[in-house]
């Protein structure tokens, strides 16, 4: 009973159900994804990696996550940035609907967006004849990733945004910086951490993305399909080791890329932590 | 051409002066491209749903939806999020107790797997499920033999469903238990009160409004999960078809004004979530502006 944090009972009990919790609903299934990759071998990974269909629809995936989440970064920046320092009318309504993407079923924003952009949609139109088609190539699957990305990083920017006290752009004022420099050299560099959350984010959600994508993909093979649907073809053909295959290396891809932007944000957070000290 | 870079000098350097704020015109451009990109990303995808499930008329709206293929679509959507937001609500707070309230070794790599059903594709969350209860699955044959379906029927939809959902819960309730600290629950304690007894008394009134934020987030991509569901419902109409399945089906029949009524009914539940969200934010900035110390 010395122990402070052993005064409070239930410490076995809610510990050892969350742990049985997460082994049998997340890490044993998660596990059957790659013992089973174990009995492919070289020469499954071998086909899989030399197949230029699926090559094509991993790079396809990867990279449109990886612009969607830029363009996110900045319009979600600036998203938060008008949401936290200035008012405007319907501004409310504005910051409620930023979360939408989290609330609306992706297979509706996926037929929504594919209206709206289509040749014929609202916006599809004046974009068409300006020689811009947007559904059904890859700037439509940018697009709705950047859709489903953007809540990501304003929710994670927005509350770091409206902590920042007004005092640190005082002292920068009263010092003889300008508003540019205050902006880049001391307000972007507390950011920059939440930032690269959001980016994380909305990029490891990016790569898996399904329901909001294929409709507006188009799905033609090597141009428009992406990696997830690539492994709904192989099961649909009962290949479930090619399934798999794909599986893993867009599984340790994309945890490799997490795991990477983790060590950059921990450098970045014990440097900003340093200029706040 | 000296005197016009001078005049401009002069206004830049007027206008910095103040370098707490931008100058009005670089304000209103923010706001301005900020609007057009929130109205061309997000509002009008959300209004063309209710436009193109209304174009053909109230008729083919009301007859899209009372279609029995589209009710037993809806029964099955909350029958899934009935099971999965409760279990997930159970482990949630389970494991914001044991996260919060204690300390003990490997506590970041538990709120690391917690996680991880964010960053894996719904279509692997899925193939998970086939390769575990699939025809060729680790339990496939025990399965069959003993006559239980759970793939390509409702127990796997639940159970994709579950797995898409674990963190919600959980993730909101750790940074507020952890904020609240263990001094009201050790009270309890002291003053002679039962673990359970201190849990609904103490700790479930603190977490209330943050447990039903969770719930809510929750519930909405329970209804509205797609890629994990699909790759395990083998889309038989009328019996393992949820809603986003049903919008799907119907799309793809070309049957534009039902496939948009089915999901103006999710897009209002979307409306709905982020309502009573913004109404729980808006609660929570006036408790705030109410007990500045808590």
């Amino acid at each position: 009973m010395s122990q402070r944090s052993r005064v409070l009972p239930g410490f076995g009990l809610s510990l050892g159900f969350t742990l049985a919790y997460v082994s049998l609903i997340v890490l044993i299934p998660l596990s059957a994804v790659f013992i089973k990759s174990l009995g492919i071998g070289w020469g499954g990974l071998w086909e899989i990696l030399t197949s230029e269909r699926i090559l094509k629809s991993l790079q396809l995936s990867f990279s449109a996550a990886l612009i969607a989440a830029l363009v996110n970064v900045v319009f979600g920046l600036l998203l938060a940035w008008c949401l936290v320092r200035y008012t405007f009318p319907g501004k409310r309504i504005v910051d409620a609907l930023v979360d939408l993407p989290f609330a609306l079923p992706t297979a509706v924003a996926g037929i929504a967006l594919t209206s709206l952009y289509a040749p014929t949609g609202w916006i599809g139109q004046y974009l068409s004849p300006l020689g811009i088609e947007v559904a059904y190539t890859p700037i439509g699957i940018t697009l709705a990733l950047i859709f489903i990305g953007l809540p990501f990083v304003v929710r994670t920017v927005q509350p770091v945004l409206s902590d920042i006290e007004t005092e640190l752009e005082e002292a920068a004022s009263a010092l003889g910086a300008n508003r540019w420099q205050t902006i880049t050299k001391i307000i972007l560099p507390i950011l920059f951490p939440a930032l690269l959350t959001g980016f994380a984010l909305a990029f490891a959600r990016g790569v898996g993305e399904y329901g909001s994508v294929i409709f507006i993909a188009g799905n033609q093979p090597y141009k428009t399909e992406i990696a997830p649907l690539m492994i709904i073809s192989r099961l649909e053909e009962y290949d479930y080791a090619g399934a798999t295959t794909i599986a893993v290396v867009m599984l340790i891809l994309s945890f490799g890329i997490l795991f990477l932007i983790n060590l950059v944000q921990a450098w970045a957070s014990r440097r900003t932590g340093r200029v706040a000290q | 051409m000296s005197l016009n870079t001078n005049s401009n000098a002069l206004a830049l350097k007027l206008q910095s002066r103040d370098a707490t704020r931008e100058p009005t015109w670089v304000r209103y451009s923010l706001i301005g491209v900020a609007l057009i990109f929130f109205l061309s990303c997000l509002l009008l995808p959300l209004i063309l749903v209710f436009v193109e499930a209304f174009k053909q008329g109230l008729a083919v709206y009301i007859n899209a939806l009372t279609d029995s293929d589209t009710l037993s679509a809806v029964k099955l959507t909350l029958l899934t999020a009935a099971i999965a937001v409760p279990i997930n609500v159970v482990f949630g707070v389970a494991a914001a107790w044991a996260v919060a309230k204690f300390h003990f070794r490997g506590k970041a790599i538990l709120t690391t797997i917690i996680d991880i059903p964010f960053s894996v594709s719904p279509v692997i969350a899925g193939l998970m499920l086939v390769l575990i209860f699939g025809a060729q699955g680790w339990m496939g044959g025990w399965l069959m033999d003993n006559d239980i379906k759970i793939l390509y029927a409702v127990p796997a939809i639940v159970l994709a469903t579950i797995f898409i959902t674990v963190p919600f819960v959980a993730r909101e309730l750790i940074p507020l238990m952890e904020a609240q600290g263990t001094e009201e629950e050790e009270a309890a304690i002291v003053l002679g009160a039962s673990g359970w007894q201190t849990f609904w008394r103490v700790t479930l009134p603190n977490i209330k409004w943050g447990l039903i934020y969770g719930v809510i987030l929750c519930n909405a991509r329970a209804m509205g999960e797609f890629g994990a569901v699909s790759v395990v419902s083998g889309h038989i109409r009328g019996q393992t078809n949820t809603l986003p399945l049903h919008v799907e089906i119907l799309y793809n029949e070309y049957t534009f004004s039902a496939a948009f009524a089915v999901s103006s009914l999710l897009a209002f539940l979307a409306i709905l979530t982020l309502i009573l969200k913004t109404w729980l934010e808006v609660r929570q900035e006036q408790a705030n502006k109410h007990q500045p110390n808590h």
